[in-house]
């Protein structure tokens, strides 16, 4: 068994050794993505499973392992994880815990170490936590985003993301009942095997497969002859994409009859690489760089162009620019605020207003700071520039009822088919 | 046509209309459904049928709990507010906004035309009608009753208005202190306006033509008054059929399904008989068998305190009384502690004529008795008014009175936890001492009265409501944040359709579960806590609750019989160590002449202006509600120690521009948030460039509500919400420029790591600000990104911001820069060392030291809300956070450690750890979400070095009445850990 090794500051490590003989959980945040991280983490020797277990016990769990005023995320996160603890059969002393971690002003960034604090307190103080971020916080021996694993999560997003828009823009439509989720099935199974497949040429741009998903997605046959109200969904990222976290609310509106829009997951890690130029030129700071996460930036968007360009060939919608996103935010809140989701979150309710799908559900775990400034705070601007926005905020919270969250729902609901005829 | 029916279900009443072909309303009908929705409904279905027998009609459900229903039946729904906003547009084309306050959702509706905007209140916010409901159970009076008393008022308290919670919090105090009903009951409804306001109109103005809907707004004729008078309205319009109203909306939208009633009643029957396992957060049943029930019952008998007939007893007797804040004890106790007399009640609102009723009734028992009581205390919130009244000889503090009593029901206790009506309070006991103390914050407070007031409102005894508990198969998960999640979570329950034994079970659960998770915070109870459990106060006299923790917490625990008198127990034993030949308490004869009267007054001596509450016992007059002892007119020595917070918002106030010098421009800085601690800053800044630098005024309440209806998020921190008043009294000054920078970087005060990050809402409060206030020039709102860390970026970014408009050179603004920079570091030396010379004279002078440790702007003292003064008055050195922080040890702390401000909460309990006779506070602000990472860690470095951790959460809550009780306590636990 591995040896447990630590830090100077006593922070328990993610050695070599351990590589190879424990399995890597990784807490689901957005199903359509998170899939094809495990397999890529498994095309590199790591042994690696998404945790999705949502029973009541995850919240049971996380409240008592969490300080209850926490953000549902971290909650539900810490919930979940100590609920497989305990419940799903693993090997409490071959597991480690891999966490994203972007830093900043918002208190996500505490995260990790909020975790650990739980562990301790649980009884799991051996179990290593590792952060997977990208500024190079809290390194791993046995832990790193290499450079083909880097490359490999730019396709992976890229794919996640085309998944997300396409089954959302079909399945409202759809002639047989079923089939959309049918095709999505057997495309994911497709792309989650590119994923794990060894010999991957990660510098090749999977192009051919990217038209064969959108190509098959645009052959289901659909009827667009009934008019549905587009709605999108935006907020912090956890509650926006999770449906641990928001209560299932991407099935709740296709239920009700809607077309979900959902903006892209990949933005928002462009734009912590843009906010990081951004915070270079109004503070100072390295240009080196600023000038490799402009180059990034530029590299990602080469490669979503491609896909862009495919999607317009099948007749899909074609996702912005991340620099055209960027713009919809003017005029509205200062690039310079990029806490959380920040301006982003401001700029995709315009974008989404101007696709035509001014419905709205803004998610926020209950008390998110970011949100009161980009959220809720850029409403009233919006909705005087935009009359014809129909936004609602909802809280989620462990101990908020659903019927609550439901009522608003449906409101805002009954105005959108209301503006439809 | 055929007629249309409209159901308007709601959380707690069901409304049905029917409409001719005229859109006429031919029946109406308006019943409480108490809890069982389809039972109701069939009856009014019922009612329904004796006059429409085989007509068909179509209906239509609409209301949050019908909405359930409806979906279960497959029949027609409209959502609530487009109902009430269908019946409005019905009425008249010419309103400007509606009101509607329900049960538990409130909502408003703008008209602009075409463009309609609906809003519902936050999760937050919720409860409204049930707020009124419990507020009226709390002062013992209907709602009717409720809105009489309201006509006749002197005075409104102000009152926190971000929840029932909170608002209770408030009110309980004042109830305690003797404030007249009358003006309670208007202040309930004035907060329950200015909640609307804030929640709901989010920079909108509420002006024009307003209509009123819903239940409080269409029975309570001062609710709306209130409303009126706060809004200036001069246009108002309360439909004739406000109860029904939104039922009516329905109605007329009644299209698409057509039944007989008869057939729609068989159709809600096959839906009740289906199963309803799907309800997915059952929690375990409470007792398995009966047999459990009785090993239960049987080993929780054994802790009794032996009761003995007053009238055959001859010898001594000690009086212990406990105020509480909702209810009230008496115990008489004889020599060798047997129960001589108790006497345990709801207060009704007013404590003291309880305990006269009381001493009547015992001094009536022992009459002609040779009974001497010889001593008698008080002890809880009312303590000193109860002291004050009858002459009492002494008092003590609640914690040291619930330990007393507990130890002597177990001599080893090791922890007590105390949930009564209003608060929880917690105690760790470690060799003898009181080591830890917890007591609840706002958010969990009135869990136990909640489960009262609700099985009341569902017209049950208690003690019923809790034996329906016991039969629980599958109790509900009803949430556990606080009382007002717990009531929209019984909603939901009633809505699904689950029984009452459930749900009473179910309530249980959450309030034992807010006490482990959300007060205690524990999870290995026997780690953590000990296994030697007393658990007391009225709430556990609910065997439910008893069995509830005991199953949470997987450990028996002991009640004892007196479980709700401890207070009063423990403080009659404490009277005994007096000693007294006899007691000082009122004779009987003094009662017979005892007179008493409350009259409210303001206390003008400082900017805090205490609302006071002068009672007046015959002649004597006892002062309540102030902060110092200044209030109760001593001047004391005490107001000479040192205290960082007052000196420091003095410092900050003095840097004032010089009127007489000839300015370029005059800019307008607001004093809020983080200008608390920048102000040395930018006030050189600006005057070394030869501007006039005019504030914002100080804060008040009355500040606040001023900004109130522009705020966005009624989640969000008060200090922020208070940068809105602070923006629209700046405004009304005759001013240039406005200025309030976004700055998401503080100075770096360490040099490891990266810590200088603001958090989101200090850094970018701005941004809120330009969007939402509509009163605000933005032409004249200067709101420039900047960063204080890199000199030539500053000049830059304030070049473009106002240095190009007003030809400022950039070498102007860099001399200026660095002169600004040079001031600030002086404030920070200054703040050091008065930190020190603190520090030296509390050594000095040999007095106890309270670290008050919150960020810059705590030191507000709308913000802080005197506690500061408060802790003054206890003889107590103050001192902050960031006097101390640069002397502590800086190594790395278990957290992520990247704010400034939280950096010097750590490093500032690390440096408290180690001084003798000191102590920390940290003022945490309601809605404060770094707080909930900080105030683990720095519990956790207090406790390394063997320190009591007290955390007070602060919002608009002003009431000191629970500060006191803490700060108390501490220094009481302090006493005990010196010796």
């Amino acid at each position: 068994m591995a040896k447990l090794e630590y830090d100077e500051t006593g922070r328990l490590l993610f050695t070599e050794e351990m590589k190879e003989e424990y399995t890597l959980l990784m807490p689901s945040m957005a199903p359509y993505h998170f899939g094809y991280f495990r397999d890529m983490f498994r095309s590199e020797g790591y042994k690696c499973e998404i945790l999705d277990n949502n029973s009541f016990d995850v919240i049971h769990e996380g409240m008592k392992y969490s300080h209850n005023d926490i953000c549902v995320p971290a909650m539900l996160v810490i919930g979940q994880f100590i609920d497989a603890m305990k419940n799903n059969g693993y090997d409490i002393h071959k597991v480690a815990l891999v966490m994203t971690q972007t830093g900043g002003g918002c208190r996500a960034s505490n995260y990790i170490s909020l975790i650990r604090k739980s562990f301790i307190k649980a009884g799991y103080e051996f179990i290593p936590i590792i952060s997977a971020n990208a500024v190079g916080l809290e390194p791993n021996p046995g832990f790193k985003i290499n450079r083909s694993i880097t490359l490999k999560l730019i396709s992976g997003l890229i794919f996640g993301d085309v998944m997300m828009q396409l089954r959302n823009e079909v399945i409202p439509y759809e002639v047989n009942k079923g089939e959309t989720d049918r095709v999505y099935k057997e495309l994911d199974k497709m792309v989650s095997d590119y994923f794990y497949s060894r010999d991957l040429k990660i510098f090749y741009h999977p192009n051919k497969l990217f038209g064969q998903v959108i190509k098959r997605f645009s052959e289901i046959p659909t009827d667009r002859s009934v008019k549905k109200p587009k709605v999108g969904i935006v907020g912090e990222i956890y509650v926006k994409y999770s449906p641990l976290g928001n209560n299932g609310l991407e099935q709740l509106l296709l239920d009700e009859g809607c077309e979900v829009v959902t903006p892209n997951i990949f933005d928002f890690f462009i734009y912590t690489f843009d906010s990081a130029i951004h915070d270079i030129d109004k503070y100072g700071g390295h240009r080196y760089s600023k000038f490799l996460q402009k180059l990034l930036i530029r590299f990602i968007e080469y490669r979503r162009n491609k896909v862009r360009r495919q999607l317009k060939k099948y007749g899909f919608r074609v996702y912005n620019h991340f620099y055209d996103l960027r713009k919809m935010s003017d005029g509205y809140i200062n690039r310079g605020m990029h806490v959380g989701e920040g301006w982003l979150l401001t700029a995709e309710m315009v974008e989404l207003i101007h696709i035509g799908a001014p419905n709205i559900v803004c998610t926020q775990p209950f008390g998110c700071l970011p949100n009161h400034i980009a959220g809720k705070g850029m409403i009233k601007r919006i909705k005087e520039n935009h009359p014809e926005s129909n936004i609602v905020t909802i809280d989620y919270d462990t101990s908020a009822t659903e019927i609550n969250q439901l009522n608003r729902i449906r409101l805002m609901l009954s105005n959108a088919k209301r503006n439809l005829s | 046509m055929e007629k249309r029916v409209g159901i308007d279900i709601g959380s707690t009443t069901i409304k049905a209309v029917v409409l001719n072909s005229n859109d006429e309303i031919i029946f109406k009908t308006y019943l409480r459904h108490k809890s069982s929705i389809t039972k109701s409904l069939i009856k009014l279905l019922g009612d329904l049928e004796a006059s429409f027998n085989n007509d068909k009609m179509y209906f239509n459900f609409t209301g949050s709990a019908g909405m359930h229903l409806s979906f279960g039946i497959n029949a027609q729904f409209t959502q609530e507010v487009i109902s009430a906003t269908k019946a409005l547009q019905h009425e008249g084309d010419d309103f400007d906004v509606c009101i509607e306050l329900g049960g538990e959702d409130a909502k408003i509706i703008f008209f602009d035309g075409n463009n309609i905007e609906q809003r519902m209140n936050g999760t937050c916010a919720g409860g409204t009608g049930a707020f009124i409901d419990q507020m009226a159970t709390l002062i013992d009076v209907t709602t009717p009753e409720l809105n009489e008393l309201a006509k006749n008022y002197n005075k409104i308290y102000p009152i926190a208005s971000r929840c029932g919670v909170f608002a209770k919090s408030d009110i309980q105090p004042l109830l305690n202190q003797g404030a007249a009903h009358n003006d309670i009951a208007v202040s309930i409804y004035q907060a329950i306006v200015n909640q609307t306001i804030a929640g709901l109109s989010q920079g909108r103005k509420i002006k024009g033509r307003v209509a009123f809907l819903g239940g409080p707004l269409t029975f309570a004729s001062e609710l709306r008054k209130r409303f009126i008078e706060t809004l200036d309205l001069k246009d108002v319009y309360v439909p004739e059929n406000g109860e029904v109203f939104v039922a009516f909306g329905a109605a007329l939208e009644a299209s698409e399904q057509i039944f007989t009633v008869a057939e729609l009643k068989n159709v809600i029957l096959e839906y009740e008989k289906k199963d309803k396992s799907k309800m997915k957060k059952s929690l375990g049943a409470l007792f398995e068998t009966q047999e459990d029930l009785e090993i239960f019952k049987e080993r929780h008998a054994k802790a009794s305190l032996k009761e003995i007939d007053i009238k055959s007893y001859k010898g001594d007797a000690y009086l212990g009384i406990d105020a509480g804040s909702t209810t009230t004890k008496l115990i008489l106790l004889s020599e060798d502690n047997e129960i001589l007399y108790y006497f345990y009640s709801h207060n009704k609102g007013n404590p003291v004529d309880m305990v006269k009723s009381s001493l009547y009734e015992i001094y009536n028992l022992i009459d002609g008795n040779d009974i001497t009581i010889k001593a008698a205390y008080s002890t809880g919130y009312g303590e000193e008014l109860i002291k004050h009244a009858f002459d009492l000889d002494g008092s003590e503090v609640e914690t040291i009175c619930h330990y007393k009593a507990a130890k002597y029901f177990k001599d080893d206790v090791e922890f007590i936890i105390d949930i009564g009506g209003q608060d929880m309070k917690c105690f760790k006991i470690t060799d003898g001492i009181i080591t830890s103390i917890i007591l609840n914050e706002a958010c969990s407070s009135g869990c136990g009265s909640f489960i009262e007031t609700f099985s009341t409102s569902l017209g049950y005894e208690i003690k019923d409501f809790a034996n329906l508990a016991i039969e629980a198969r599958e109790p509900v998960d009803l949430g556990s944040r606080c009382t007002v999640f717990m009531n929209s979570g019984v909603k939901q329950a009633q809505a699904e359709a689950a029984t009452t034994s459930d749900i009473s079970a179910g309530l249980a659960y959450s309030v034992v579960k807010n006490a482990l998770y959300k007060v205690i915070r524990a999870v290995d109870v026997r780690r953590e806590l000990g296994d030697k459990i007393i658990v007391q106060g009225g709430t556990f006299y609910n065997n439910a609750v008893l069995r509830a923790f005991e199953k949470e917490i997987g450990l028996e625990v002991v009640r004892p019989s007196i479980a709700g008198l401890m207070g009063a127990f423990g403080a009659a034993l404490e009277s005994k160590k007096l000693g007294n030949k006899e007691s000082t308490l009122l004779t009987k004869k003094q009662l017979d002449d005892f007179k008493y009267s409350t009259r409210t007054a303001t206390c003008k001596k400082c900017p805090n202006y205490c609302p006071l509450t002068i009672n007046i016992f015959n002649k004597k007059k006892y002062i309540s509600g102030n902060r110092c002892e200044r209030g109760a007119g001593i001047e004391s020595a005490k107001l000479n120690n040192p205290n960082l917070y007052l000196y420091k918002y003095d410092k900050i106030l003095s840097y004032q521009s010089d009127h007489n010098k000839d300015h370029i421009a005059t800019i307008g800085i607001p004093l809020v948030l983080n200008m608390y601690e920048n102000i040395p800053f930018w006030f050189t800044f600006f005057n070394e460039l030869d501007f006039e630098i005019i504030y914002s005024d100080r804060s008040t309440k009355a500040m606040y509500e001023l900004g109130q209806d522009s705020i966005p998020s009624d989640t969000a921190c008060y200090p922020a919400k208070l940068v809105h008043g602070h923006i629209e009294n700046l405004v009304k000054k005759d001013i240039d420029y406005v200025f309030y920078p976004n700055m998401p970087f503080n100075f770096i005060e360490k040099e490891h790591q990266d810590n200088e990050y603001n958090c989101p809402v200090v850094a970018f409060y701005p941004e809120v600000i330009g969007a939402n206030m509509e009163n605000i020039d933005l032409s004249k709102f200067l709101d420039p990104y900047v960063s204080l860390n890199n000199r030539k970026f500053f000049i830059k970014n304030l070049e473009d911001c106002i240095g190009r408009k007003l030809k400022l050179s950039k070498k102007r603004v860099g001399l200026a820069f660095d002169k600004a920079l040079e001031e600030y570091k002086n404030f920070r030396l200054d703040v050091i060392k008065k930190g020190q010379e603190a520090l030296d004279f509390a050594k000095e002078h040999n007095k106890n030291i309270i670290l008050l440790a919150g960020r810059p702007y705590h030191i507000d003292p709308e913000v802080n809300h005197g506690i500061p003064k408060l802790l003054q008055s206890l003889d107590i050195v103050v001192i902050s956070e960031d006097s101390v922080n640069r002397e502590a040890d800086q190594s790395q702390v278990n957290v992520l450690n990247q704010w400034t401000y939280h950096t010097r909460l750590y490093d500032s309990a690390k440096f408290i750890g180690d001084i003798e006779n000191a102590n920390m506070i940290q003022l945490v602000s309601f809605g404060c979400g770094l707080d909930a990472i900080t105030s683990d860690e720095v519990e956790r470095i207090l406790k390394e070095k063997g320190k009591l951790y007290t955390q007070i959460k602060i919002d608009e809550v002003n009431n000191l009445g629970t500060v006191n009780i803490r700060v108390r306590s501490l220094l009481s636990t302090m006493k005990g850990v010196r010796s």
